[in-house]
């Protein structure tokens, strides 16, 4: 994985922009941290040989979701937390909720870290990163997935379509 | 082979050089590094001069357009060097930062602008052989890159604390995330034709222009590349004369010198891009390869030059729309953009991924022209078609809004003058 050196400090950044972006008070500060992390994993694909998925990565998260996520964020004028209450926020059952699905997270993410230790962290993957071999996959392999998430992403949007029609003709009766 | 001083400098002057070093010093681990550095530094420092001439060009064909004589003072008669005299001044301006501002992000934004529209250049093939890195995916870098520019937008709106900058980078924002649509789409016309999306593979892939192939996909993409970079007539950013100055009302001195730097740059490599995927890049005939017997590579120049020429013109049919067309308003900006541009585009996209794959199954061996006019007619037909449709929606809508007797193609002579006459009076 290139550079041991690269990776140590992209590894840094990564980290401390993920933990400034969770205690960050002000929630563009939160946004900005978010994006110098998407792009710190960015950089961890180009090591990987991955540019085009780097590439995406920062198109799609770093571009176009982030800069939403600012949008409205500055729009609401909701970027300072309001008060203790906002900080503590949600309900109890959402709290144990978080923290299960973190552990949840991280245990899957040891055991998989194990399973790489038992055969060698040394031995060199190539990795066919080319979008031509991404997009053969992508249709070929995980065809059912990937159509499965093209209808989430559907769903959402008519749900937002209906949302905003029912507002509208509220307004004019 | 070992080092020779004159060779080295004679390397220079048909820009192998970055292939010299590769040859005496290749098996080195300190050389790629080292080129890197290098080549980043003068290819930022060598952008960030160019402002000044491109400053000073579009200043003076713009007074020239509009029947001005434009800078004449600083720098003999043809005020070459007013653009120092003003970075001068912006220089010694004190860079003042509101109350209540944002100081991160106030002083991050400019920076950020300016280094995504730097850049950018890393990829741009400059002769054959030259250019920063070939990397396989250079398109999805360029997208990658000017996506994340709009965040420095955002910043200087935000971080202003002012409403009406804040207004000005939501308006920003809304313009240039439509217009990425149609560019996006139109850069993947090229990438179809080329079957590569490696800006290198795309030049050399050009034996003829793509703009003779698909004439309409280039012009969307030059149209688009305008509302890209927020120029005239897509310059609501702006808006000198209404909005007073968008995002960056609130800087001051060099900070906002920077801006203008950057959107200097940033018109600079969209006309290089333009020029490099619509005209053929450092194509000129073939030339561009010549090397004369004595080694030396003399087509390398020579397609550096005709890159020159190509982005000249680029960014000279750019100062002439801005000093023809009158500006949009907001709701036709993006009326034009998401009821025209976008699904035109997609059409094209559609159509020319279709025909590309119809000519390789039924006809593989075609000629690169036959190859190119079949391209040029579906182009040609797809125009008329859109042409027809725009000239019956907007007649519809004109009978409908003056009633049908009302119109026709000739003016009532009697309204005709009341309205030469009222012109009169309004001047």
């Amino acid at each position: 994985m290139g550079n041991p050196i690269v990776f140590l400090i992209l590894a840094g950044v990564a980290i401390v922009a993920a933990i400034m972006m969770v205690t960050s008070r002000n929630a563009v500060y939160s946004a900005l941290w978010l994006v110098l992390n998407f792009s710190a994993i960015a950089i961890f694909y180009l090591l990987l040989n991955a540019p085009f998925i780097a590439m995406v990565q920062i198109t799609v998260y770093a571009g176009a979701i982030m800069v939403l996520f600012l949008f409205v964020i500055m729009l609401l004028g909701a970027e300072q937390l309001r008060g203790v209450t906002a900080a503590i926020g949600g309900e109890r059952w959402q709290q144990v909720l978080a923290v299960f699905s973190g552990l949840l997270l991280l245990g899957t993410m040891g055991i998989l870290v194990f399973q790489g230790m038992g055969d060698g962290g040394d031995t060199a993957v190539t990795i066919n990163s080319s979008p031509a071999a991404l997009g053969v996959r992508l249709f070929e392999v995980y065809t059912f997935p990937f159509e499965l998430t093209g209808i989430l992403l559907l769903a959402a949007m008519i749900g937002v379509a209906i949302f905003s029609f029912k507002k509208k003709k509220k307004e004019e009766s | 082979m070992s080092f020779n001083l004159i060779d080295f400098l004679l390397s220079f002057l048909d820009m192998t050089v970055l292939d010299y070093a590769n040859e005496v010093w290749g098996d080195q681990p300190w050389l790629s590094p080292l080129l890197s550095v290098i080549y980043i530094v003068v290819i930022a420092t060598v952008v960030l001069l160019l402002v000044f001439v491109v400053g000073w060009t579009e200043r003076k064909v713009l007074a020239r357009m509009q029947d001005r004589i434009g800078p004449n003072r600083v720098g003999g008669r043809y005020g070459m060097l007013q653009m120092v005299a003003d970075v001068v001044k912006m220089m010694t301006k004190e860079v003042i930062i509101p109350a209540g501002a944002d100081r991160w992000a106030y002083l991050a934004a400019p920076v950020v602008s300016l280094a995504t529209s730097i850049l950018l250049f890393a990829v741009l093939p400059l002769a054959p052989g030259v250019v920063g890195v070939n990397l396989p995916s250079g398109i999805f870098y360029v997208m990658a890159i000017s996506s994340v520019s709009i965040v420095g937008l955002l910043l200087a709106g935000w971080g202003s604390n002012n409403k009406y900058a804040l207004l000005g980078a939501f308006r920003a924002v809304s313009q240039l995330v439509s217009y990425e649509v149609p560019l996006m789409i139109t850069l993947l016309v090229p990438v179809i034709l080329a079957g590569t999306l490696s800006l290198v593979s795309i030049v050399e892939e050009q034996t003829i222009p793509y703009f003779f192939y698909v004439p309409l996909a280039g012009i969307i993409f030059f149209i688009s590349i305008l509302a890209e970079t927020g120029r005239s007539p897509f310059d609501l950013l702006e808006a000198e004369s209404e909005i007073i100055a968008g995002f960056h009302i609130e800087y001051s001195g060099m900070y906002f010198g920077l801006f203008m730097a950057a959107e200097y740059i940033a018109i600079m490599f969209m006309s290089a891009l333009f020029a490099t995927v619509y005209w053929g890049g450092y194509n000129f005939f073939g030339l561009e390869d010549l090397v004369l017997a004595n080694g030396f590579a003399i087509g390398r120049p020579i397609g550096f030059i005709s890159l020159i020429v190509k982005i000249a013109i680029a960014f000279f049919i750019f100062m002439w729309v801005r000093a023809t067309l009158p500006r949009f308003r907001i709701d036709q900006l993006l009326d034009f953009n998401w009821k025209l541009m976008v699904p035109l585009s997609l059409v094209l996209l559609f159509v020319v991924v279709l025909l590309n794959k119809a000519i390789d199954v039924y006809a593989p061996g075609i000629t690169e022209f036959g190859r190119m006019s079949i391209h040029l007619l579906s182009n040609v037909i797809i125009g008329i078609v859109v042409l027809e449709i725009m000239r019956r929606r907007a007649r519809r809508k004109r009978e409908a809004e003056e009633g049908p007797d009302a119109g026709g193609w000739r003016m009532e002579p009697v309204l005709a003058e009341s309205d030469e006459t009222q012109l009169a009076h309004a001047d």
